[in-house]
């Protein structure tokens, strides 16, 4: 084994681990930015990890007709997209689980996960479940074409669908500005927040039943599984804004072949750049679901119909204006 | 600024112009929708300004400015004027759904680029690719115009569909000999009067800027 | 000298715009109108004399170009605005007199109309395709106003659709002059010469065939839609039933002439580019559409302007079906036609101007037996209405017939259509028109003397044509046919 894999193995690992300790983190950021928006004091950026460890400690319930998939649904959510977050090259690029799945595959592994959070919700056989897994099939039924169109986009500049590929290409180049990119970044950011049950889709902080979309899917959750499935949608909202940081701001992170002489320095560089964009994500997404309103749930389509067209029409403008 | 940074800027102001075409034929509220020209009417200047400033050419400046001041400020401030003096409602009426004009518009582009094509491929200058958008952007104009049902909305993609071809004599073209630009922009100055002149007409007939009263000459 | 000359004809409507600015509202200004236009007319002729003596001229710094063509019809454009300032001026007295206009609409009225003519004379004669695109654009706003004058709904309704949709097909129309700018920039370069038309015409070979179609397409659809093509017409016959008649007038006679000379201009060019005859099939396209499209709506017309308003979309497209042939036969019968159509279809809205103050009413089942009434409207009204049907002495029958017989050379297969059309047009428009002159009348008096002298002076000239064509006249004709490429 040579220096560049065992280097790259470990960062692999430290990648794996930084991800799951600190999406909660992320998650605990956008809500106290939030609350700050609204002129609230907030819970504190920990109020993540002190819910998660409140859960872990509970006795879990568990409906009497509920089927083995509704057991292992949280295990298979959490590993999705820890599976996810472990391919998007975020720190560091040419790691040794990337080339195990490009963006197509990508997009499949979060397919897969709610294709079992929606069968675990229909599976108890509540009303609210059942609504809920519908509309969740509603908008991802829309959402998905369009994060498939927005890599495709991505996935043209760069002629390769691999996401390490594409990364160097947007990072390590020459400054270009793709209008393409505006086109496909637009369209991402409506897709993440459909994806991550944000505001005007879906208000994470509420219960209202005439609304709700994932919280209706995991009312039947508790204790220990509901603490895996919000630490899996932690992990989801880390993996997406990685994404969007990976095709539209790579900038400053890391590249394992170059690393071996001086990963010294180029590490904590990639994780500082990491940390900082991270925060101003994290608070513009805050931001965004202040300034917006809670969409009724037939204009949903409408909305991710604008963002499976601005992607579409990015791809257009690369083929005329060829960038 | 490097020749390839001109040319990347100019590309994507292009872009935002095509997306603030788009982002019109989507809205539902006329003040945006006046707002949304007003934006369009700068990005419109300052892409004419970058190409003033990589070809040098004086007269681009003037045509920048003059884009600045009308399509910014005087238009955007006249048509608010109008609509507080006039009382519209706020809402934009369309005779098909948002999401199938949508569509429609995409249609249009693809439609537009393809028939720019082959002029982009044997243009060899900074403006590949520029005439494809400019005639998309009209067309989406056009779309708007045909698809709203009040006056207000159909002006303002009247003025819109002149951006898109103002965007084509100035990006595209390197510009226009400056007599045409004034005489253009003169007859848009003009133009919007008359509309204004329209809107007061119109209201003190009908009673309403509903276009919808307006259909009792036909051939029958 | 040339430059004076040019000066001359376009400072008089300009000062006369002007100064019925000023005094558009005292009772002496219909006769200013008709002075400014008259002289107008005087520095046309005098301007017409020069480019025949000497042919071609380019004026002040290139930016204007007058050869054959375009001084033939300035010199028209010039006449038929002097002839319907004299009309106008009892017709719009009796118009006030009957309350339907203030004095201050007829301000308006007068100083527009002299900008009006401005702006066709700018296009006709401009040498800068962008110019002609402005000027084109200023003779639309500049009768826009004049269209919903009356400001009756219908009037209002006439003119907003007149304003969108020709606004419509000016922008695209501008599309295709910055193609046409985008072709020859890179022959040219860039600047100031690169839309003289004089110059493209020089290079017109090697501007680039695929730009120049594309442009070609924009600059057709755009102007046809001034032209009154099917499928642009709408506008047209709206704008001359609900507008006042002297504009109905000029707007048929007048305006639909200029925007084809636009497009003449630029087929000029496409042809060279391509050396194809796909400009010609294009125009030859829109023409028969035209003529066909608007010979089968004639016989639904209740309206009298309505109806000889969809007469002059029958023949602007006759005259685009005969300049898209080419050759030197057919362009030449065009621009008879465009001659003896201008003449015509003014003298005949003279007529049914007075016809319809008369009787008060634009319905034609409601205006009956002119003859008893008045029988020089009367005369004038059928003596028109035969003329433009292209009964045989009068003017339009030799242009016809010059234009179907070229076809049957040339296109046997657009024949049977042209004479169907012009037959059912001619059973349409004689049915109508043979009750309104004869008959009982229910018509009043007029509390003016109404001007019937332009009505015959017009279908004099249009008699004249027909019999007798002078031989500088045809010489003239010939030439400006073999500018164009004929």
């Amino acid at each position: 084994m040579t220096t560049d894999q065992a280097l790259g193995i470990l960062f692999q690992l430290y990648q794996s681990l930084l991800v799951v300790a600190l999406a909660p983190l992320l998650t605990g950021w956008v809500n106290q930015c939030c609350a700050w928006l609204q002129n609230r004091s907030g819970p504190g950026l920990l109020q993540p990890y002190r819910t998660l460890r409140k859960l872990f400690h509970k006795d879990a319930v568990m409906a009497y007709n509920a089927s083995p998939l509704f057991r292992v649904t949280p295990y298979i959510l959490f590993g999705c997209m820890w599976l996810a977050a472990a391919i998007i090259p975020i720190i560091a690029v040419d790691l040794p689980f990337s080339p195990a799945a490009d963006v197509i595959a990508l997009v499949g592994v979060f397919a897969l996960a709610r294709v079992f959070i929606a069968l675990a919700a229909m599976d108890i056989g509540t009303a609210f479940g059942t609504l809920g897994a519908r509309r969740e099939m509603l908008v991802s039924f829309l959402a998905e074409p369009a994060l498939l169109m927005v890599f495709f986009t991505a996935s043209l500049i760069s002629h390769s669908t691999q996401l390490p590929r594409i990364v160097d290409a947007l990072a390590h180049h020459q400054f270009v500005l793709y209008p393409s990119l505006a086109f496909a970044g637009l369209a991402f950011v409506i897709v993440l927040l459909a994806e991550n049950a944000r505001i005007p889709i879906d208000n994470p902080a509420t219960h209202l039943e005439l609304t709700m979309i994932h919280e209706a899917m995991i009312l039947e959750y508790s204790a220990r599984h509901l603490a895996l499935v919000e630490w899996a949608s932690s992990l989801k909202l880390f993996a997406y804004i990685s994404i969007g940081i990976a095709l539209f701001v790579p900038y400053g992170i890391a590249e394992v072949g170059a690393m071996a002489g001086n990963w010294g320095s180029a590490l904590p560089l990639a994780i500082f750049a990491l940390l900082v964009k991270l925060i101003l994500a994290g608070a513009a997404l805050s931001l965004l679901e202040a300034l917006l309103a809670k969409m009724r749930i037939f204009r949903a389509p409408e909305f991710l119909g604008t963002a499976f067209l601005l992607a579409v029409l990015g791809l257009l403008i690369h083929f005329l204006l060829g960038a | 600024m490097t020749m390839t940074h001109t040319i990347q800027l100019i590309n994507l102001l292009a872009a935002m112009l095509l997306l603030i075409a788009f982002a019109m034929l989507s809205q539902r509220r006329i003040l945006s929708l006046i707002n949304l020209f007003a934006w369009q009417g700068l990005v419109l200047s300052l892409s004419t300004f970058v190409v003033a400033y990589s070809t040098d050419q004086r007269h681009l400046y003037y045509s920048a400015g003059l884009t600045l001041l009308l399509k910014v400020l005087v238009l955007p401030w006249l048509l608010h004027r109008l609509i507080r003096k006039l009382n519209v409602r706020w809402d934009v009426e369309t005779l098909i759904n948002i999401p199938t004009t949508m569509l429609v518009g995409i249609g249009l582009v693809i439609f537009a680029f393809n028939l720019a094509a082959p002029i982009s491929q044997l243009s060899e200058s900074i403006t590949r690719g520029l005439i494809g958008i400019a005639l998309a952007s009209v067309l989406l104009s056009l779309l708007m115009m045909l698809t709203r049902r009040k006056a207000v909305p159909q002006v303002v993609g009247f003025l819109a569909m002149e951006n898109g071809l103002f965007f084509a004599a100035t990006s595209a073209t390197h510009g226009m000999p400056l007599v045409v630009e004034l005489g253009i922009a003169l007859d848009v100055l003009v133009a919007t009067f008359i509309f204004g002149i329209f809107f007061f007409q119109i209201r003190e007939t009908f009673d309403s800027l509903d276009i919808r009263h307006m259909e009792r000459l036909k051939d029958d | 000298m040339i430059d004076l000359q040019l000066m001359a004809l376009l400072l008089t409507p300009l000062m006369g715009g002007l100064l019925l600015a000023a005094f558009g509202s005292r009772s002496w200004a219909a006769e200013l109108n008709s002075l400014m236009s008259f002289g107008t007319f005087i520095a046309a002729v005098v301007l017409t004399m020069r480019v025949i003596d000497s042919g071609p001229q380019v004026a002040f710094n290139e930016q204007f170009f007058i050869d054959q063509f375009n001084v033939f019809l300035v010199a028209l454009t010039a006449f038929v605005a002097f002839t319907t300032s004299l009309f106008s001026r009892p017709y719009m007295r009796i118009e006030q007199h009957h309350g339907k206009l203030t004095t201050q609409m007829l301000h308006l009225y007068y100083s527009m109309y002299q900008l009006f003519t401005l702006a066709m004379l700018v296009a006709l004669t401009s040498n800068n395709m962008g110019i002609i695109w402005v000027a084109m654009e200023a003779a639309t706003l500049t009768t826009v106003l004049l269209v919903s004058l009356y400001r009756t709904p219908a009037s209002i309704e006439a003119a907003w659709k007149y304003f969108i949709l020709c606004g419509v097909g000016i922008a695209l129309a501008l599309f295709g002059t910055i193609l046409l700018y985008f072709a020859a920039e890179r022959v040219l370069g860039e600047g100031g010469t690169a839309l003289l038309w004089t110059h493209l015409n020089q290079v017109k070979g090697s501007l680039e065939p695929t730009v120049l179609k594309l442009a070609f397409v924009f600059l057709l659809v755009g102007y046809g839609t001034k032209i009154g093509l099917v499928p642009l017409h709408s506008w047209l016959p709206d704008a001359h039933a609900e507008g006042p008649t002297p504009v109905s007038a000029v707007l048929s006679g007048l305006l639909l002439n200029v925007a084809l000379c636009a497009v003449m201009r630029c087929k000029v060019l496409v042809d060279g580019a391509l050396g194809t005859h796909l400009a010609g099939n294009l125009m030859m396209g829109f023409g028969l559409l035209s003529v066909v499209v608007a010979a089968l709506f004639l016989s639904r017309q209740k309206d009298i302007k309505r109806m000889f308003a969809y007469s002059s979309i029958e023949h602007m497209g006759l005259v685009t079906f005969a300049f898209g042939m080419g050759g030197p036969v057919a362009t030449f019968a065009a621009m008879l036609h465009m001659t003896v159509h201008s003449l015509t279809k003014s003298a005949i809205f003279f007529a049914v101007g007075h016809a319809v103050q008369k009787s008060g009413t634009q319905q034609m089942e409601n205006i009956r037996g002119m003859m008893q009434v008045s029988p020089t409207v009367g005369w004038g009204l059928m003596l028109g209405t035969l003329a433009i049907l292209g009964m045989p002495p009068f003017g339009v029958f030799a242009s016809e017939f010059l234009i179907i017989t070229t076809a049957m050379h040339d296109y046997p297969w657009a024949t049977p259509i042209l004479l169907i059309a012009l037959g059912i047009a001619f059973a349409a428009i004689f049915g109508k028109v043979q009750p309104i002159v004869f008959g009982e009348t229910t018509a009043r008096r007029l509390p003016h003397q109404p001007a019937l002298i332009p009505v015959f002076a017009h279908l004099l000239l249009v008699l004249i044509l027909g019999l007798y064509m002078p031989p500088y006249l045809a010489d003239w004709y010939r030439q400006a046919a073999a500018l164009l490429g004929g």
